[in-house]
């Protein structure tokens, strides 16, 4: 890496248009999504434990059934008509994001023989500098998939795998509404320090 | 510190939600703005048919999926070089590396051993800067390392 690369500051997202619809999946169609209603929130910190504010973070998952709307996606599971599976907010003052969707299937993908990827909502996320730059996955907890996936194993580390799991999170569920699911992100780099007046 | 989360693949089915309209302009085609297309090959020189490319510019980003034939482009503003993210379901974590316009040179491509410097800058057709990205063999791109 260049030496003068990795600590240039990221980029701003006025390009990419971020609308307050954006982060609840289950409102960007007439009908309501099939599938447990779920809201997966967490905050976006730095390699010093700082929030990262105002970054973009982006999402995209299976439906349910474990179909993606992709049309590289073609097993027979059911397409959802009132569901999608994009998502993207920016992250407040305190670097928190939060969605609205529906807990994602697992799906067969044919890499060996019955082979089925955990259920996994990937993220992407750029962070204060451009060394920040992360695409990952999250998982739920107790999947009993993950011992026989080579995706969420490549990581090598038992306990850097765990912190691509996300924790159930009563105190965020909402009654008679959605399970909630707690995910923190640390990404490389250094967010800048907050302005005295903030 | 090393809890930072790791990074998982962009894996296949992302071509519903990351692109975005316009994604592949970095500047406004205007003047000094230049059009750069290129290809994503692996290893084989095959085509790579989806995968991303981003390409950074001060405060601007641009991304573009690789179509059938692992074809690429950008407008970008006026530059010596861009910073350049390559993502793909055979990656774990994305690739870095760097195009710089032809004749351009800085410290950092001086660092780069010269017999392959080459494979990190553009050539020029008719206007049009011609790069391709090469994820393995003889003449693999120059990625540059993920930050310690």
């Amino acid at each position: 890496m260049p030496e003068d690369f990795h600590h240039q500051p990221g980029p701003v997202f006025g390009r990419v248009k971020v609308g307050a619809g954006d982060s609840d999946l289950t409102r960007q169609h007439s009908g309501e999504p099939l599938g447990q209603r779920i809201v997966v929130t967490g905050r976006v910190l730095d390699g010093d434990g700082r929030p990262v504010r105002d970054t973009l973070v982006e999402i995209w998952q299976a439906n349910a059934a474990g179909r993606y709307i992709d049309p590289a996606d073609q097993w027979p599971a059911p397409l959802d008509p009132n569901f999608t599976g994009a998502g993207r907010c920016l992250t407040d003052a305190e670097g928190r994001y939060r969605f609205v969707t529906v807990k994602p299937g697992a799906y067969p993908w044919r890499n060996h023989h019955n082979a089925w990827r955990p259920a996994h909502i990937h993220f992407s996320l750029f962070g204060p500098e451009l060394g920040s730059r992360l695409v990952t996955q999250m998982y739920f907890p107790g999947d009993p998939l993950f011992p026989f996936d080579p995706i969420y194993n490549s990581v090598p580390d038992p306990r850097a795998r765990e912190r691509m799991v996300a924790r159930f999170d009563l105190e965020t569920t909402e009654p008679e509404w959605a399970l909630a699911f707690r995910w923190d992100i640390v990404l490389r780099g250094r967010a800048a320090t907050p302005r005295a007046a903030d | 510190m090393s809890d930072f989360t790791p990074s998982q693949t962009v894996g296949p089915f992302f071509g519903f939600a990351l692109p975005f309209p316009g994604g592949a302009e970095v500047a406004e085609a205007g003047p000094g703005t230049r059009r750069l297309e290129g290809q994503l090959l692996d290893g084989a020189g095959e085509p790579v048919p989806d995968g991303l490319i981003e390409i950074w510019h001060r405060e601007r980003f641009g991304r573009c999926r690789t179509d059938a034939e692992g074809l690429f482009h950008f407008t970008l503003p006026p530059a010596p070089h861009y910073n350049v993210y390559v993502f793909a379901r055979g990656l774990l974590r994305h690739l870095v590396t760097r195009v710089y316009l032809p004749g351009g040179s800085d410290a950092s491509l001086e660092r780069v051993p010269p017999e392959r410097r080459a494979t990190l800058v553009a050539g020029e057709d008719g206007g049009t800067l011609r790069w391709d990205i090469r994820l393995q063999g003889d003449r693999e791109t120059v990625f540059f390392e993920p930050v310690p």
